[in-house]
């Protein structure tokens, strides 16, 4: 159960973020998720999109470079302890976490949390066997 | 004071016959021992015989980097190994150094040109001279150091770096004389004021700058900030090292070449013909004397021009006038010698970087800085941070291996890197010189 992000590279300085949002926009393109890393000379901008191909097609020919992996979306309720329990699982398993975000979905009850794994698949395997609900790419968009 | 009157101010005449007997003995010697000299001679159809006056010499065929290269390492050592008491060495085109070697005769040799590029500086024994210059494969340390010794001078063999160590020792020594690249002796300069040293509590009186490329303007920084003359030196490895020119005190245009070892021209670096003297074309260069890796015709590709004109010290010898470019994209980096095809040749040999780079110099305060901008492609693009870090740092790495230089490493996006007509503008040289 994976879902495709799509990560785009950002080089340091003004007006990238706004013109990839721009290309997103005419493409009618809708972000779900998002998140930048940064440091000081570069970024990487992290996104879960409705339409994932499409958006990679558009934001390369709008030059940018535009990469396209696979993350894991766990969903759990919105309430104290809910990350908590998924990274204390992830641990016991000796899984590493090479980055993570999170978003609240609509309804407010559930958090959905974006995570990439050192080792993807057994994350996956053990995420599940302990009951944890992951999330399709469609699902996502279905929020 | 002139080191070796006799030969130093003899009229021209007797200067070119000297010369012309030197360049016979050297044709003759290249010819019979090292096979590529003979086979390039042939090929161009003439023999040490034809040489009969200074002007034949435009019928021996040219050297350039490419002939040191393709007879890596040794190939042009007119010489057996057993008679090689030292080797020094510089950066080359692809990564490939260019190799020297020195017979004890050339140590000599060596160590007497450079002290009479000294004593054109007015320095003399009782001198404490401050020797700046990077000890090691590269020829300037080591160079300056036989040359300090020979003229009676004392050295303070001190290499490059640590400057505030390097400003107490000239404090507490009373150095008189600082050999370093003109972009070092500003960083000592700058030093000094934050240890707080005045140049009046030093003893120094002339700067000996040489290496890189440096302007009228920063000489006269050079000379305001330190409180000494500066003065100009020339040379390069593979004619000998520093001690192939020198300014005298008594003229700020153009160095004195040893012409009674080193044999110059200027050349249409297009036409490659011989250029009269006072045309500006590439400088071609001649050893006369040097035993264990002679040069015949090496084109230096450092552009300059000749001035015949007699110079005030009473020094016959012609005058070159400060290199004012390169024929190619050399870049002088901090005195390493940087081509930017060997950067690519360290971008290609990391694996799934397009070479898509451009290479930035600028001077920050008063030392050179290389960055380099890499295009990040999808090959090497990944969505975490670790991993394009990695590639910065493995990029620096290898570059500082193989180049020798430091350099910032900067990821940049596709296409941003500008291009003019579809090829890249690899090099963008942002030193005011």
């Amino acid at each position: 159960m994976r879902v495709e992000q799509i990560a785009v590279f950002l080089e340091n300085k003004s007006g990238r973020l706004a013109e990839i949002t721009r290309i997103l926009a005419e493409n009618e393109i809708n972000i779900r998720a998002l998140s930048v890393a940064d440091t000081a000379d570069f970024g990487i901008l992290r996104l879960i999109v409705d339409k994932v191909d499409a958006a990679k097609e558009s934001l390369q020919a709008g030059g940018f470079t535009v990469g396209k992996t696979d993350v894991i979306a766990v969903e759990v309720p919105d309430r104290t302890g809910g990350l908590a329990s998924v990274l204390d699982t992830a641990n016991d398993a000796q899984l590493n976490v090479e980055y993570m975000y999170a978003f609240v979905n609509k309804s407010g009850e559930n958090a959905v949390l974006i995570f990439r794994f050192d080792r993807m698949d057994q994350a996956i395997s053990v995420l599940q066997e302990k009951g944890f609900v992951l999330l399709s790419g469609e699902e996502i968009c279905a929020l | 004071m002139i080191w070796v009157e006799e030969v130093e101010s003899l009229p021209r005449p007797g200067l070119e016959s000297i010369q012309l007997k030197r360049l016979q003995l050297q044709v003759q010697r290249v010819y019979e021992t090292v096979a590529p000299y003979r086979s390039k001679m042939d090929a161009a159809g003439v023999k040490p015989a034809d040489i009969r006056s200074l002007a034949d010499l435009k019928y021996l065929p040219y050297n350039t980097k490419d002939d040191l290269r393709d007879n890596y390492p040794f190939g042009l050592f007119t010489v057996p190994m057993e008679e090689v008491i030292r080797v020094h060495a510089s950066s080359g085109t692809t990564g490939q150094p260019t190799v020297v070697g020195y017979t004890e005769a050339d140590i000599k040799l060596w160590a007497s040109v450079m002290s009479r590029a000294l004593a054109m500086a007015g320095v003399t024994r009782g001198d404490m001279v401050h020797n700046a210059y990077g000890y090691g494969l590269f020829t300037g340390g080591l160079g300056a150091h036989y040359g300090i010794e020979a003229l009676g001078a004392t050295v303070i063999p001190v290499s490059g770096g640590n400057s505030k160590r390097q400003i107490t020792i000239m404090r507490d020594f009373g150095s008189s004389v600082l050999l370093s690249t003109p972009s070092y002796a500003l960083n000592l300069a700058e030093a000094m004021a934050d240890v707080g040293v005045s140049p009046e509590e030093l003893k120094l009186r002339v700067g000996i700058h040489g290496a890189e490329p440096w302007s009228e303007s920063m000489r006269e920084e050079v000379e305001r900030k330190l409180g000494i003359k500066a003065v100009d030196i020339y040379g390069l490895s593979e004619i000998i090292g520093p001690g192939v020119a020198m300014e005298c005190l008594h003229t700020d245009r153009g160095m004195h070449i040893l012409e009674d070892h080193f044999l110059p021209e200027i050349v249409d670096p297009d036409t490659l013909e011989p250029l009269p003297y006072g045309e500006v074309g590439e400088l071609v260069f001649t050893t006369l004397t040097k035993e264990a890796f002679p040069l015949i015709r090496y084109r230096t590709k450092d552009i300059s021009r000749l001035i015949a004109e007699p110079c005030a010290c009473g020094r016959t010898l012609v005058r070159m006038e400060k290199v004012m470019g390169r024929t190619d994209d050399m870049l002088i980096i901090r005195g390493v010698n940087v081509f930017p095809s060997q950067l690519e040749h360290v971008l290609v040999g990391i694996e799934g970087v397009e070479p898509h780079y451009q290479l930035e110099v600028n001077r920050e305060g008063n030392l050179d800085t290389m960055s380099v901008l890499v295009e990040v492609s999808e090959h090497i693009f990944s969505d975490e941070i670790r991993v394009l870090e990695g590639l910065t740092k493995r990029i620096q790495s290898d570059v500082k291996d193989i180049l020798g230089v430091t350099c910032k490493v900067k990821l940049v996006e596709p296409r941003s890197i500008t291009r003019s007509e579809g090829k890249a503008q690899r090099v963008i040289d942002n030193r005011k010189l």
